[in-house]
């Protein structure tokens, strides 16, 4: 595999081998040094032209890791600002050797479009609507670290799927690796043509809740608002917030998760947050091994070879 | 001097017969077996026909030379067999004034083929104020359309058509409801929904050809619908033909060519507006074609620089070049008779732009000499860096298709001889 752009990529199987990477990637953290050589001498490019905090660090603290070396890019402080298109941009970056491109960009597509501009790999580090991989690819993770198995999971997705590109790459790993999917949100705020998802809908999360192991909601923004998409925010946390109330609701050891940024006190009441089956923080932890094993599983001379366990 | 056109079929609306064809002087001086001329082209297993004519060419002058010039845009007119080509106002300055036609029309009296010019209905293109339609029309102006943006608000559509059918001229209209299409880039559908763009319902175009056919019978002032993209608004317009509302339709090659699944490239060389559309629509288009519901093929030329098209999708500007791929391209793709191929591309439009009698045929004796021969057997690939256009945008690239144009008369003139352009 040269590039991630779709976790569709990876296709089922390879969700689980980047689980298992993902798994010895864990332990290496857990070490006092958690360090190893595997990918020395390798250069990983970050061109992030939207603001992240998580996604951004997770990946430089993965390949940091991995023993890669690291090129920051920072739209604010490039030649972006001067105009400088996405195709040069990448052209110049490239000029300078890295093995991988991560790329972020609020067009959809933009990560395709760069691996046709460079010699690199290319990791979608998330783009406009449309997905977020590695994002789906922690979920994954962290669903199988909690419950053991995606197989015949009830999963419900809630909230903004429309606009999300995270909700997008979840429904196509989470029904690949064999669990029953529901979306839950209001009809505007669903795809078009959801029909063609391989989902079922609902517009009650009430009913949706009561038996489901996972709950994943995601961020509902203000501006919705401004697009007579919603009538109110207030309206949206009554109907389809994850409440204090909602959340005593849920059947037991059912998870909670979010990929974050939340909007607290919108689509996830704060209190809940704090609950022990929310897994937001577990998310940001599972990220940086995933992102170890995305990286491994992309640059790694030899990538039947087990990785080495010594520390550097 | 006199050109002879020989051994070629002969196809115009009148039938099709053997024949050659002599031009002398601007026009056609004699149709019949075995004439002679002074220079001579070879026409054999080639179709003679009237020179085609394009009721919708975004030429870009002025305002955006780097993509195509009136001049480079015309070449590739020729190249495709048009004799005749209707520009769009949609340029910087839009064509919403005399002084913005004269210079339009000053460049293409220099241009290898016709050169007409739309003008727009709407100063400035913005939908608020009546353009000068009478100056315009003055100068020659028949068609007076908006293009890139439909006429949002209904009673100044009303009042346009009215306006204009005093004046004798005709709208086209480029319908979209823009607060339905707005921040769109594709079609609105399973494809948009997977690849994550945002989309444009065909909805944003059904609701104002709706309208504006109710404004027609309203006002009883023709009305011209271009690039027409989906199922609904082509049997809209073949139900309104029928209840002898006068309206006109247009289709464009690419709505009958390609669909929505494209865009999975995230090629913006796909992006287009209206956009590509799914399968049913794309085949409502070809039926439309096929049972007069449509009346021409447009080509809706839109040339647009490789810088301008290496953009992220929804950045990039949307359009596609045309001109030298229509004819090949409705040959391949349509399952018509030559001759309906060829009334769709010459003298159906050639009725709608006001050119009966000098572009569109019939061909016979005396008639201005606008001609088009094409060999609807040869077949080539379409190779992007092979135009005569400024531009590279063309969504056919590697496409291997049938039907090539080999000799272009304009006014007499043989500007195409052998695929060769003759300055």
């Amino acid at each position: 595999m040269k590039h991630l752009l779709s976790i569709n990529d990876l296709g089922a199987e390879g969700i689980e081998e980047a689980c298992r990477l993902a798994d010895h990637f864990t332990e290496v953290s857990q070490r006092p040094i958690p360090k190893v050589p595997a990918l020395r001498g390798k250069t990983v490019a970050m061109l992030f032209y939207e603001d992240s905090t998580r996604t951004r660090l997770s990946f430089e603290v993965a390949a940091r890791r991995l023993s890669a070396d690291v090129m920051g890019f920072s739209v604010s402080a490039s030649s972006v600002n001067k105009g400088e298109s996405v195709r040069d941009t990448v052209a110049t970056v490239s000029a300078m050797g890295p093995d991988a491109l991560v790329v972020r960009h609020r067009s959809a597509g933009v990560p395709q479009q760069t691996a046709a501009w460079t010699h690199a790999s290319v990791i979608n580090a998330g783009d406009g609507w449309h997905e977020h991989p590695t994002q789906a690819l922690l979920d994954c993770y962290t669903i199988r670290d909690r419950l053991g198995s995606m197989a015949g999971r009830r999963i419900v997705i809630l909230g903004d799927i429309k606009h999300s590109r995270v909700a997008r790459s979840c429904v196509m790993a989470f029904t690949s690796l064999g669990a029953k999917v529901t979306l839950v949100a209001p009809p505007t705020l669903l795809p078009p043509a959801v029909d063609s998802w391989p989902v079922d809908v609902s517009f009650s999360l009430d009913a949706a809740l009561s038996d489901c192991d996972v709950v994943y909601g995601l961020r509902v923004q203000q501006e919705r608002q401004s697009e007579a998409l919603l009538p109110s925010l207030r309206e949206y946390t009554a109907q389809w917030g994850l409440t204090v109330d909602r959340a005593a609701r849920l059947p037991a050891g059912a998870l909670i998760m979010h990929p974050g940024p939340v909007n607290r006190g919108v689509e996830i009441a704060p209190e809940v947050l704090d609950q022990p089956n929310a897994t937001l923080n577990e998310q940001v932890r599972h990220g940086v091994a995933v992102r170890m094993a995305v990286l491994y599983l992309l640059l790694a001379a030899d990538p039947d070879r087990q990785p080495e366990g010594e520390a550097s | 001097m006199s050109t002879v056109i020989k051994g070629g079929t002969v196809v115009d609306q009148t039938g099709e017969r053997t024949a050659d064809v002599v031009v002398d002087d601007g026009r056609i001086a004699a149709v019949g077996p075995d004439l002679t001329g002074d220079e001579v082209l070879d026409a054999s297993g080639c179709v003679v026909a009237p020179g085609f004519v394009d009721l919708h060419a975004h030429l870009r002058q002025p305002g955006a030379e780097e993509a195509e010039t009136i001049e480079t845009g015309s070449w590739a007119a020729v190249r495709g067999g048009f004799s005749a080509v209707v520009a769009m106002p949609n340029t910087n300055p839009p064509i919403d004034c005399a002084a913005v036609v004269q210079e339009v029309l000053a460049l293409g009296a220099k241009a290898p083929c016709d050169v007409y010019t739309s003008g727009a209905i709407t100063v400035g293109r913005k939908g608020d104020q009546l353009a000068p339609m009478a100056e315009m029309a003055a100068l020659g102006v028949r068609l007076f359309t908006d293009d890139g943006n439909g006429v949002q608000e209904a009673g100044l559509m009303r009042r346009a058509m009215e306006y204009a059918a005093g004046l004798g001229v005709i709208l086209a209209q480029h319908c979209e409801v823009d607060s339905l299409a707005a921040g769109g880039h594709m079609h609105e559908g399973e494809w948009s929904s997977r690849l994550g763009i945002p989309g444009v319902p065909a909805e944003a175009e059904e609701l104002m050809v709706m309208r504006d056919i109710a404004l027609s019978r309203f006002t009883g002032a023709p009305v011209h619908f271009q690039h027409l993209s989906t199922r609904g608004s082509i049997a809209m317009v073949r139900a309104a033909r029928q209840a002898g509302v006068e309206v006109t339709a247009e289709a464009a090659t690419h709505h009958f060519t390609l669909t929505d699944d494209a865009c999975a490239s995230y090629d913006p060389v796909f992006k287009v507006n209206p956009p590509l559309r799914p399968a049913d629509d794309r085949d409502a288009v070809r039926e439309g074609l096929a049972d007069g519901a449509v009346d021409a093929i447009a080509t809706d030329h839109a040339p647009h620089s490789p810088d301008a098209k290496e953009m992220p999708f929804d950045q990039a500007p949307p359009g596609m070049l045309g001109l030298e791929t229509a004819l090949a391209l409705a040959l391949t793709e349509l399952d018509l008779p030559i001759a309906e191929v060829v009334g769709l591309l010459s003298w159906r439009p050639a009725a709608i732009a006001g050119l009966k009698g000098i572009h569109g045929g019939p061909i016979e004796s005396g008639a201005p000499a606008n001609l088009c021969v094409f060999d609807p057997q040869e077949t080539w690939t379409v190779d992007p860096y092979d135009l005569a256009s400024r531009s590279r945008n063309t969504p056919y690239a590697g496409r291997q298709v049938r039907g090539r144009v080999r000799h272009t008369i304009v006014g007499g003139q043989a500007v195409l001889v052998d695929q060769e352009m003759r300055p």
